[in-house]
């Protein structure tokens, strides 16, 4: 039951559209929101959203989210548009402040923007447009059953009279709340469901966009800072003499978390850095490295099966008596966010209160963390929202808020710190390395009658019956029927931080499973297509994702030469199958296309979902056939793009996006295609060369 | 600090810098420039693409000094209301999702279409490889290069 209350616009909205008079609503979501299961049950998900009215005609929607790219200031504001009935030419959109007593929780992770707020949206834009509608019956007189809407304007069905918005909008607001409104029946949408160009393209393509990285405040002096190269370690002392002499150095701070070089600019600042002498404490990390931790993961994966994520019949049982007995294992490493905009954040914090820009994933945590960093209380911080350059997860983190307001405290001024990509890359908290291993026995028909999925892998995020949910993301929920299932966690922290990262777990996991599923095909010497359909008889939604996206890439007719290879998930409410088309030529993999079919329930703008299938196909592939990071003596080895190389235009395969047409309820876009890439790629890889890829990334290497 | 003077966007243009300073951080920094990227330092990754006499060139390593006598075109001055064909094509073919490579991928394509009108697809991964995008718009980048030389060529 969603709840709508009207509030008053000037507790929180002068700072937004000053002066303009209007229309208000906010709404709250249910305390306990029913999210897909895998993902983090947010501590508290109230979710408010605004319409703003100007008299001029301008429709603001102040939305609780935050923009990476994902686009949820276009989808979200066609929501409000659609049930509004508002003029789509003139909307904008903002970010909302911060601020619990409103919105609840405010953040972005887990594909969930469309997926929570679809409902309440709707009914928010529904009550607005109620609401024009009683204002305009009152000014003319005539039953509001004799008005309809349209495009901005409410009309007069006998006269074809007209009142705009922005003449109704003040009259509107001072109207009493109406309860219950239905919004529309999906048969009469006319913006969702239309792929409405992007709110932002023009301004991200004539450089007016401003980011995180480009906040310029009056007195503001640049930051960087220099931290432990291993994870944990601490500032033993330091020797600032060489730096305070660079040119342009104003200062050098000592904070929690490293020591802070302040300048008149960014790269004043990284010169100082140079020649800044530090001693460090190391810390109990100084002698991680990826053998190691891979050597842990080993024997972790050898002991019996830790703490059930999933559970069905007996496993143990059933491969104990079992004639033959198929087993995998199978590896992940560390890999690094890598958004194009380094991590950086603006504070300025003074006695009574502080200002930080943050290009954050997470805003409601990042006002938290200033507040905590800098002793003031949460509501004197002010969380000023920046458009990111890329988030995947990564700006989920607040380390780099925290950083800055410690900084800041110290400088008194607004200042400015950056991350350079060595930074980023050295101190980012990485998408966990895992290890899996798998065991399986198949019946007499060569379909699995019993399966054991036994993962190491360092622990984050949240528990879920007792196991951290993302260690067995994409297995715990696995759609195959299998008589006999045991998903264990085996542990595997490794001292090294990591985060949510595109599609967490499920993106390494689905690796691991839809190869071992191709393995088991190819022992039960079946069409892999055919031996997947079997096992998702049940599954009505992602067999119909398979079947489609097996027509759409003429499976088993691939050009000669080129060889084929499947990967399917259900996740963030999606059901996603990809084929993989590949060759093979002297040891060199040419990746040559993905088909992949979706069925996230009702789409609400399919530009926007063909952007994200397409960017998390590619991000897939950068994880599938790139990235690695190692650590050694507790250091990331890798530092920069030359050793850490992103997919590149000229790698870049033809990508299909097929679109399931669906009155569900909507599903998340942005981490539906990262997962099936890699296992889609190394089954076509088998198909092409016989050999059987374990490990990721798939490298030429591993097919000499 | 020297004065270093070029042209900006077809202005006359000083700065005082230091002059190994790269010609990124003064645009950013110094000038309030911002719509030139800083990606990686280290030219691997393109976001801080600008026009130099023409070429495109990484400004992360750029130094100011290099640039004394030269004319630089930022993102700001490819066009002042965003009409470049480039520019057209990438908002027709809803390019950027994120946006912060976009500055350096659109100074990149910019300057290959001035080098060749019609570029082929193996002229576009040559040119533009040296540009990385993680939201993976590369698939609308390529096609809104070809629009691009499109609406160059009049063919609009």
């Amino acid at each position: 039951m969603t709840t709508i209350s009207k509030v008053n616009r000037r507790d929180f909205f002068k700072s937004t559209t000053a002066g303009a008079a209007g229309l208000m609503l906010a709404f709250a979501l249910p305390e306990k929101n029913q999210l897909n299961a895998q993902f983090p049950p947010p501590p508290v998900f109230k979710t408010t959203a605004y319409i703003h009215i100007g008299k001029d005609e301008s429709v603001t929607f102040i939305l609780p989210k935050a923009e990476m790219g994902q686009g949820p200031l276009t989808s979200l504001s066609q929501i409000l548009a659609e049930e509004l009935d508002a003029d789509w030419t003139k909307v904008r959109a903002e970010f909302a402040p911060v601020n619990p007593a409103l919105y609840g929780f405010q953040g972005v992770v887990g594909s969930m923007s469309i997926r929570t707020l679809w409902k309440p949206l709707r009914e928010v834009g529904a009550t607005g447009r109620a609401m024009l509608i009683q204002a305009a019956s009152e000014k003319w007189s005539v039953p509001a059953s004799q008005l309809r809407t349209e495009n901005g304007f409410v009309i007069n069905t006998s006269t074809n009279a007209k009142l705009s918005y922005g003449t109704l909008a003040e009259a509107a607001d001072k109207l009493p709340m109406p309860a219950n409104v239905q919004p529309k029946d999906p048969k009469q949408f006319k913006i969702i469901g239309k792929p409405v160009k992007r709110l932002d393209s023009r301004a991200k393509s004539t450089g007016k966009q401003n980011f995180g990285i480009d906040v310029k405040q009056p007195n503001m002096v640049y930051a960087v800072l220099t931290r432990c190269p291993v994870f944990g370690g601490k500032v033993a002392s330091f020797d600032a003499s060489k730096t305070k002499a660079v040119p342009g150095v104003k200062d050098v701070v000592q904070i929690s978390n490293g020591v802070a070089v302040i300048a008149d600019s960014t790269w004043s600042a990284m010169q100082g850095r140079k020649v800044l002498d530090v001693k460090w404490d190391e810390g109990s990390n100084a002698n991680q490295s990826t053998a190691a931790i891979s050597r842990m993961f080993s024997e972790l994966v050898a002991q019996p099966a830790g703490k059930a994520a999933r559970k069905q019949g007996d496993a143990g049982a059933a491969l104990a008596s079992a004639g033959q007995k198929f087993e995998a294992v199978y590896e992940a490493p560390f890999q690094s966010h890598a958004p194009m905009e380094p991590m950086n954040c603006t504070a300025h914090v003074r006695a009574d209160g502080c200002d930080v820009w943050a290009p954050t994933q997470m805003q409601t945590p990042a006002r938290d963390v200033a507040a905590m960093v800098s002793g003031l209380k949460p509501e004197q911080v002010k969380i000023h929202s920046q458009f990111m350059g890329g988030g995947f997860g990564r700006r989920g983190s607040v380390d780099y808020v925290a950083e800055v307001v410690e900084i800041a405290k110290a400088v008194k001024t607004p200042v400015k710190l950056t991350w350079s990509r060595e930074d980023d890359m050295q101190h980012d908290q990485y998408r966990p390395a895992a290890m899996v291993k798998l065991t399986a026995s198949l019946d007499a028909n060569g379909m699995p009658s019993a399966l054991e999925i036994k993962v190491a892998t360092p622990p984050f995020g949240f528990m879920q019956d007792g196991v951290p949910g993302t260690a067995v993301a994409g297995l715990a929920d696995l759609e195959y029927k299998i008589p006999n299932l045991l998903v264990a966690y085996q542990g595997g922290e490794a001292g090294i931080p990591v985060t949510y990262w595109r599609a967490p777990g499920a993106c390494q996991n689905t690796f691991c499973l839809e190869s071992f599923v191709d393995e088991l095909a190819v022992a039960a010497k079946k069409d892999p297509l055919e031996y997947r359909r079997a096992m998702l008889k049940d599954s009505p939604r992602l067999l119909g994702a398979l079947n489609l996206a097996a027509e759409k890439a003429s499976w088993g007719k691939a050009p000669a030469g080129h060889f084929q290879g499947i990967g399917l998930i259900n996740n963030i409410g999606s059901y996603t199958a990809m084929i993989a088309e590949v060759s093979v030529a002297g040891g060199k993999l040419k990746v040559h296309k993905l088909t992949c079919a979706i069925d996230c329930g009702h789409v609400v703008n399919p530009l926007i979902l063909r952007q994200q299938i397409e960017g998390g196909a590619v991000y897939g592939l950068t994880a599938g056939l790139k990235g690695a990071i190692t650590i050694d003596k507790g250091r990331v080895q890798q530092a920069n793009f030359n050793v850490y190389d992103m997919l590149r235009i000229n790698e870049m395969p033809v990508i299909e996006t097929h679109i399931i047409p669906s009155t569900e309820a909507p599903g998340g876009g942005g981490e539906a295609s990262t997962p099936p890439v890699a296992g889609a790629l190394g089954n076509a890889i088998f198909a092409a060369t016989g050999k059987r890829l374990r490990k990721m990334p798939l490298r030429d290497a591993d097919l000499a | 600090m020297p004065s270093i003077k070029f042209t900006l966007n077809g202005k006359p243009q000083t700065v005082d810098a230091v002059p190994e300073m790269p010609l990124l951080w003064v645009l950013r920094d110094t000038l309030s420039m911002t719509g030139t990227k800083f990606g990686c330092g280290m030219a691997m990754c393109g976001a801080c693409t600008v026009h130099i006499n023409g070429d495109a060139v990484r400004s992360c390593i750029t130094q100011i000094q290099s640039v004394a006598g030269k004319s630089v075109t930022t993102i700001e001055g490819l066009s002042a209301d965003g009409s470049h064909p480039v520019q057209v094509a990438w908002i027709e073919n809803d390019v950027p999702q994120c946006g912060y490579c976009q500055s350096g991928q659109i100074m990149s394509a910019a300057s290959l279409l001035s080098k060749k009108a019609q570029p082929t697809d193996a002229d576009i991964d040559e040119a533009m490889r040296g540009n990385i995008c993680r939201c993976g718009t590369y698939g609308h980048i390529r096609a809104a290069i070809h629009r691009a030389a499109e609406l160059k060529g009049g063919k609009a």
